[in-house]
């Protein structure tokens, strides 16, 4: 063992700091690091796909516009697309869940710390080999080959003779890669949850937090292995000419769609449940009282992620579908609206005579659910199929889906962020920046994106590059365009915050918010073993029942 | 806290156990892979008699009855190799586990004769048709996890001769044979749906 020691020091002081940094993020398996590394990454590609969006919507300012040609317009839109969900919103979940799931149960790192890097890397050489196209033949000068096919790159576009070159394939083969990267750290995340627990920690007495993240978990299970067949099935088409979406030879362009969606609409809740999830643990804590309903809580999540199972059709109401199937997936797709609204209902209850604390983690919870509530009902409407078929690739169809993803996703993110970032960084953020933040992308958003429900309603299609004048549609746009400069501002803001608290930021302690669960019990930011002593758990609120010895919750459960 | 309070505390459970990390894990990954293949029999089942030109399905396919013989046996010689291993019998460990990789071999020996006559003789490749397509892609998709599944099966068994496997790996043995028992599960479904439904 000291024979070890001395070999090993002199060949680490060799190297410069910077260089030992980057060896250690190369090589960790500690779960909090790759967390942070899947959150950080996220956050960068979340830039990136962002000014990809103001690049589209200084284009769409004005009629007639000119700044880009209708070719880079493609892939702006299909790169935008791609990156938030692939590269922006599942490495961020990923990161929220692998810091802050072994931490709340109380467990030394995750299940499987090595699968866990492993999980990162092909995440992060998936989003790599995307934006590699860029550089790809025919090189910078032709915007490169970026894939220009949209991101459910719907057949025939993708077949051979519509695709020349190899943009199609970067795009299939980078999310063939990260989507491996996906399944690993769900396995992981579920592994942990249900066998690393401490002693004590039940699984109704397991934080929101964790339960959401098995089933969101679960979900990418079921749903990231069929978009794999569909990519394997394109592969095969596009290399070995195999005939599965080749209409020529019989093949089916319709069932591109199915097998797409078949995972693209699991996805979008895979997405929002860390968001509720994120709610879930900070509305309490900001409210001063338990999370009401815990059980229906979990019912509710667990009967959302059922029935996202089958309303994957609601997105193809216009290729004339028999109308049984018409009026199964309108079904469905209303049915998902009760266990949400009873979600809903349950975090007002939790706010519901609680002495509210209006710190930033809480403003954007209630920015969420003001936003989530509109998605959901715009939802609503677009599962009317006649409704539908009036508005399907609409600037409509637009608008609801940036209310879900920004409005509601990204707004229970940030919370997430400027609620777990002292734990993970052992500062606070600062909290005029936050609120600012906060307003700026409130108004920014808004001003974004109600003016397309009303351009959608008048009929402007998405995707377009371009549009005449005279149509009625120039002040949304321009409106429009317009809120993305207040977005943007708010970002920066928010991106400011991050770089400058994590050197000036106020000390934060081991327990800043006064909340009650496990992660809050260690240092910030915690130690690489996590806990000194394992902890052993009585109740859904271990903290409180250490911090109030004289009433604790387990005489009440 | 009171003597009161203390007495009134909620019992600890005596001992704490949970599902073991591997179980658990090898569950998800046979959740994610039934996944994946339902949506490639989905795919098969979806075009079965679509096909704009021949060779078709019923003019070509030959029941693989050898082949299935093969693989579902060895789902109980793995059964047997892991009782041996309970039983601390390494000489019937050694026989029943190498016997469960030869009988995986076979079947995919098999597999590649048939393939090789579906290519040489009525000219099948997977840009034929859409049967060619959907056989080779589900059936390819099978053999390639039943490779996957030869691998580990080897590596145990060479690390078993090597004397690397003592009698705390067990329960890794016994996940290795449920992935070799979803293997053979699949083939069942494959089986239905190429060699009766399909044609």
């Amino acid at each position: 063992m000291a024979a070890r020691e001395i070999a090993l020091t002199p060949r680490t002081g060799t190297l410069p700091a910077a260089a030992l940094r980057l060896h250690d993020l190369v090589v960790t398996t500690d779960h909090k690091k790759l967390g942070l590394m899947y959150v950080g990454a996220g956050l960068v590609f979340f830039v990136v796909a962002g000014l990809l969006a103001s690049v589209m919507r200084l284009q769409l300012a004005a009629p007639n516009n000119e700044v880009v040609s209708p070719q880079v317009f493609n892939r702006l839109f299909t790169m935008h697309g791609t990156t938030m969900v692939f590269l922006v919103g599942m490495p961020i979940i990923a990161g929220m869940m692998n810091y802050l799931v072994p931490l709340m149960i109380g467990a030394r790192d995750m299940a499987f710390p090595r699968l866990n890097a492993f999980g990162f890397w092909m995440f992060f050489f998936g989003g790599l080999l995307l934006y590699f196209s860029y550089l790809a033949a025919p090189g910078i000068t032709g915007a490169g080959s970026a894939p220009n096919v949209g991101w459910f790159a719907y057949s025939p576009l993708t077949a051979r003779a519509f695709s020349r070159g190899h943009s199609t394939d970067y795009w299939t083969l980078s999310l063939l890669v990260s989507g491996v990267g996906s399944i690993a750290s769900a396995i992981n995340v579920i592994a942990t949850a249900v066998s690393l627990r401490c002693k004590g920690m039940t699984m109704m007495r397991l934080p929101l937090f964790v339960w959401l993240s098995i089933v969101t978990s679960f979900m990418i299970l079921l749903a990231l292995s069929p978009l794999s067949a569909a990519q394997i099935m394109l592969l095969l088409d596009r290399f070995l000419g195999a005939r599965f979406f080749d209409t020529q030879a019989g093949g089916s362009a319709v069932l591109w769609q199915h097998f797409f969606w078949i995972f693209g609409h699991p996805e979008v809740y895979i997405l929002i449940i860390p968001a509720f999830a994120c709610l879930s643990e900070i509305i309490p804590v900001f409210s001063r009282k338990p999370i009401f309903g815990y059980p229906i809580m979990v019912a509710a999540v667990v009967m959302i992620a059922f029935i996202s199972l089958g309303v994957w059709a609601h997105h193809m109401f216009t290729i004339g579908m028999p109308s049984v199937g018409n009026i199964f997936f309108a079904t469905s797709t209303f049915l998902v609206a009760v266990p949400t609204g009873i979600k809903i209902f349950n975090w007002l209850g939790t706010m519901y005579g609680g002495k509210l604390r209006f710190e930033p983690p809480m403003l954007f919870c209630i920015g969420f659910l003001f936003q989530f509530l509109i998605a959901g009902l715009t939802g609503v409407m677009l599962g009317m199929a006649p409704f539908d078929w009036q508005l399907h690739d609409s600037y409509f169809v637009v608008a609801h889906f940036h209310y879900t993803l920004v409005g509601a996703f990204l707004f229970g993110i940030f919370a997430g962020i400027y609620y777990w970032y002292p734990k993970a960084v052992g500062r606070l953020l600062d909290r005029r920046l936050g609120i600012w933040h906060f307003w700026l992308l409130v108004i920014g958003f808004h001003l974004t994106f109600d003016p397309q429900h009303f351009a959608g309603f008048l009929g402007m299609p998405r995707r377009i590059y371009t549009y005449e004048e005279g149509r009625g549609w120039e002040v949304y746009n321009l409106i429009s365009s317009v809120g993305v400069v207040a977005q943007a501002a708010g970002i920066m803001l928010f991106v400011v915050n991050l770089v400058r608290s994590y050197w000036k930021g106020e000390p934060a302690g081991e327990d800043p918010w006064d909340a009650w669960t496990l992660e809050w019990a260690t240092t910030s930011p915690p130690p690489e073993y996590n806990f000194e002593t394992l902890p052993v758990v009585r109740s859904s609120r271990p903290l409180w029942d250490l911090k109030h010895p004289e009433d604790p919750d387990w005489k009440y459960e | 806290m009171t003597k009161a309070d203390a007495l009134n505390s909620p019992v600890e459970p005596a001992e704490w156990r949970l599902p073991s990390r591997g179980v658990v894990a090898v569950v998800c990954l046979i959740v994610t892979e039934t996944a994946l293949f339902m949506i490639f029999v989905v795919a098969y089942l979806f075009y079965i008699g679509k096909s704009l030109s021949g060779p078709y399905a019923s003019e070509v396919l030959e029941t693989p009855v050898i082949a299935t013989i093969c693989l579902l046996s060895s789902s109980l010689t793995i059964i047997l190799a892991e009782r041996a291993f309970g039983r601390a019998n390494s000489g019937g460990f050694r026989l029943w586990w190498a016997g469960t990789i030869l009988l995986g071999a076979v079947f995919l020996a098999l597999t590649a004769v048939e393939w090789r006559r579906l290519i040489t003789g009525p000219r099948l490749t997977i840009s034929a048709n859409l049967f060619g397509t959907t056989f080779y892609s589900l059936v390819g998709l099978h053999a390639s996890h039943v490779i996957v599944g030869l691998t580990l099966l080897t590596l145990a068994l060479i690390l078993f001769l090597l004397g690397r496997v003592r009698p705390e790996h067990g329960e890794r043995l016994k996940l290795i044979s449920w992935y070799w028992h979803f293997v053979d599960a699949v083939w069942v479904v494959v089986f239905t749906v190429v060699y009766v439904i399909g044609r």
